[in-house]
């Protein structure tokens, strides 16, 4: 297990290879989550406040993209960013904005389909109050989104979880390059596949702690909101 | 509210910060000395990339970011245009690649030896021999358990033309003990510590390879292992986007007496992994 | 206040309206008058249609046939009208953000929020819980603060249903007060109770509503006396249950 310690020893000196994973990391997943945040809120929250006829199926299929494959979307993402694709142009393969790209294709289906239930939840429970207050449409939306603050928060972080987590899109679009795309979970990949276990377990230990924070975060933030919700 | 513009202004910060944070590494590394070289998941494992790129930098100026892929792979992505220079050992599938005027040239630049490994018992009884087409034999009647990296690599298609050069057409007879993973070299040598089976595999990544437990070489040193590298640039003609100059300038480093020097000190436990030969022509 | 320049809300006319929920008939042949003066409360057993009577009045739900008008119009502006519903939803903010927001939907101006909340507070004896969270305050509390909600909007006619129904004898006389204070204002009150000594203390007018349908109304003083009809003395009588 030395090797483990010396990962670990690596972390608190400071090793700058290190940290640029882990800062690399954290970059790309929570710039795809605030990505999915501006598509997913209004989107979820239009749905949530909308009639149309086909809203049963959108929402049916909304919830559904929830489980979007991350191989198949890094798949998707790749044959579309590829030079002999169509939007090779932009030379977007093998960078992080791929990848940023990519995790947010995954994470706006939760945050969009998360948002529709609460908003709705909500909406279902205000809806009464709303009308007798008169309250236009605008002011509406903002104050639904406002008061369900705290549970959007904490489909923020699932969401950030989520994108944490995965290596099979990012590994994919990115390359795993060296100094450039290498995240700790295609790290870990990496040096599993080259047999060198208990570095691959050391970056596992620096993962596992960023998902404890998030999930101590979000129950924090629950708690706060039960301030108001009683 | 009061504290509705609060919120939002934290909310705009933070993202702020974050694309802040993210921006600025991407600025610093200016785009135009770099290329991207297809190349293989046994190169990278053997750590040669860890060790040569940094000179490569300093001798040329160019930041090189590798994509390792199994051959296969690495070729198609440079069919598709989206690397500079592709470097992968399997020849054939080079020529074919050049054949199809994907690149205009082919330099040949190092070679490794396959090695076959196996568990330290050895079950199918080849140690010893120098002939891999009998050891092959010898695995498949005792049908003892093999791993196949099945990814169209160098290293896959070199182990099919073994089994060819054995006199075994795999295909047809390969059997439950033939087992093809369609992964990478590491993950295969995994495979073998964890099942006890025998694989075929390049000696840089062996010797590189940190999960040894339970297994040896078995065979080693017959001519038909011999594992040559080949580098081409993708033919700028059909990818206006690939960097033609930068590229030149990669691999004229790596066939040049300096770069072959620099590939030939590569040591790992003090064996030297790969052998330059770009001066060969038959190579 | 805001000097309306909307046509006045009063009085608010029910001409022969129905109201139906799918096939049942919930209103049937309703024709009443709230005009100015002292309140007017409904009374009648579980399921009368009280409740559907008071939003009907404040235009939340549309009739199936008959006309209303408010002020002689049929579609004014509904600013100048309240609603406070028998268990009231608070918002998920502090007792005074739910009053900014009333405000803020009622178009007030900005500067005058501030002020207009404290009055407010300060009329339904809520000003030391200005700051807690609306959803933990007391039911009590809440039905004031509910209130509170109400009279942001400067209501011309206020529409209250049950709004001691789930309050202690404290709370309802607290509430009871507020009533009178804000019917000595000017601010006709329309309401509905199932407690008839409430009625007795608030009501100028009553209407007694069974099945949807209006069976008696008129002053206070002489329908408890001796009601007209036979149903309203069983109703008195606690003979009428549904």
């Amino acid at each position: 297990m030395s090797n483990t310690y010396f990962a670990l020893h690596l972390l608190l000196t400071g090793d700058s290879a290190l940290w640029d994973i882990v800062r690399l990391s954290i970059l790309v997943s929570l710039s795809a989550t605030l990505l999915a945040l501006m598509l997913g809120l209004p989107f979820g929250a239009l749905i949530a406040l909308s009639r149309f006829p086909a809203r049963d199926p959108v929402i049916i299929v909304l919830n559904a993209l929830m489980g979007l494959p991350p191989v198949v979307v890094g798949l998707g993402v790749y044959l579309a960013l590829s030079r002999s694709g169509p939007l090779g142009s932009w030379g977007l393969l093998f960078t992080p904005p791929a990848m940023i790209i990519a995790q947010t294709i995954l994470v706006t289906p939760i945050i969009a389909a998360l948002t529709r239930q609460t908003i709705e939840d909500l909406w279902r429970e205000y809806r009464e109050e709303f009308a007798a207050m008169n309250v236009g449409v605008c002011r509406r939306v903002v104050a639904l989104i406002w008061d369900a603050r705290f549970s959007l928060v904490t489909s923020m972080l699932a969401g950030f979880g989520r994108a944490a987590a995965e290596v099979g899109a990012i590994i994919i679009v990115g390359g795993n390059i060296q100094g450039f795309t290498r995240t700790m979970t295609t790290s870990i990949a990496l040096e599993t596949s080259k047999g060198n276990l208990p570095l691959a377990i050391g970056l596992g230990l620096v993962l596992m702690s960023i998902v404890l924070l998030i999930n101590a975060l979000a129950w924090g933030v629950r708690r706060a909101g039960e301030r108001f919700a009683a | 509210m009061k504290t509705l513009p609060s919120f939002v202004r934290g909310f705009a910060t933070l993202f702020m910060l974050a694309l802040a944070a993210y921006a600025i590494p991407l600025s610093a590394s200016a785009d135009d000395q770099t290329i991207v070289v297809a190349s293989t998941t046994s190169t990278q494992d053997s750590g040669l990339f860890d060790y040569l790129l940094p000179i490569v930098k300093t001798k040329t100026g160019i930041t090189v970011r590798v994509i390792a892929q199994g051959t296969g792979q690495a070729l198609d992505t440079g069919r598709r245009g989206d690397a500079d220079v592709v470097f992968v050992h399997a020849k054939a599938a080079e020529l074919k690649f050049l054949a199809e005027g994907e690149s205009l040239k082919r330099y040949p630049v190092m070679y490794n030896d396959f090695v076959l490994i196996g568990p330290t018992e050895d079950p199918a009884g080849v140690s010893g021999t120098m002939d891999i087409g009998k050891a092959l034999q010898k695995i498949k009647e005792r049908q003892v358990s093999f791993v196949s990296r099945g990814d169209r690599s160098g290293t896959h298609l070199a182990e099919l033309d073994l089994w060819k050069s054995a006199g075994i057409a795999i295909d047809q007879e390969k059997g439950a003990w033939y087992k093809s993973i369609g992964q990478g070299m590491g993950a295969a040598l995994n495979f073998a510590a964890a099942s006890g089976a025998y694989v075929l595999s390049d000696r840089a990544t062996w010797i590189h390879f940190g999960n040894k437990g339970g297994l040896r070489i078995v065979v080693e040193g017959d001519k038909r292992l011999f594992n040559q590298y080949g580098v081409m640039l993708v033919n700028p003609a059909k990818h206006p986007n690939v960097k033609s100059v930068l590229g030149q300038r990669f691999i004229d480093y790596l066939v040049s007496p300096e770069g072959q020097r620099d590939i030939g000190r590569y040591q790992v436990d003090g064996q030297q992994l790969f052998h330059p030969d770009a001066s060969d022509p038959a190579a | 206040m805001s000097t309306s320049l909307v046509t006045s809300q009063l009085p608010v006319v029910l001409d022969d309206v129905q109201v139906r929920a799918g096939e049942t008939v919930i209103l049937d042949g309703i024709s009443l008058r709230f005009a100015a003066g002292p309140p007017t409360v409904l009374i009648g057993p579980n399921g009368s249609g009280k409740s559907t009577l008071l939003r009907l009045a404040m235009g939340l739900v549309p009739p199936l046939s008959g006309r209303i008008s408010w002020g002689g119009s049929p579609a004014t502006g509904s600013s100048r009208r309240a609603l406070v519903f028998q268990r009231p939803v608070m918002l998920r903010r502090t007792a005074a953000g739910n009053l900014h927001f009333a405000l803020a939907s009622a178009s007030i101006p900005r500067e005058h929020r501030r002020s207009r909340v404290h009055e407010l507070l300060r009329l339904v004896g809520l000003e030391a819980v200005a700051d807690r969270p609306a959803r933990r305050l007391s039911g009590g509390e809440q039905q004031r603060l509910a209130l509170a909600r109400a009279l942001a909007r400067d209501p011309e006619v206020l529409f209250l249903d049950e709004p001691t129904a789930s309050l202690d004898p404290r709370g309802t006389k607290a509430i009871e007060e507020v009533i009178r204070t804000l019917a000595e204002r000017g601010i006709k009150i329309v309401m509905a109770t199932h407690d008839l000594s409430e009625a007795k203390r608030l009501a100028g007018e009553i209407v007694l509503l069974h099945r949807g349908c209006v069976v008696e109304t008129g002053p206070a003083d002489t329908f408890f006396a001796g009601p007209s009809t036979s149903d309203a003395r069983r109703f008195l009588a606690g003979e009428l249950l549904v």
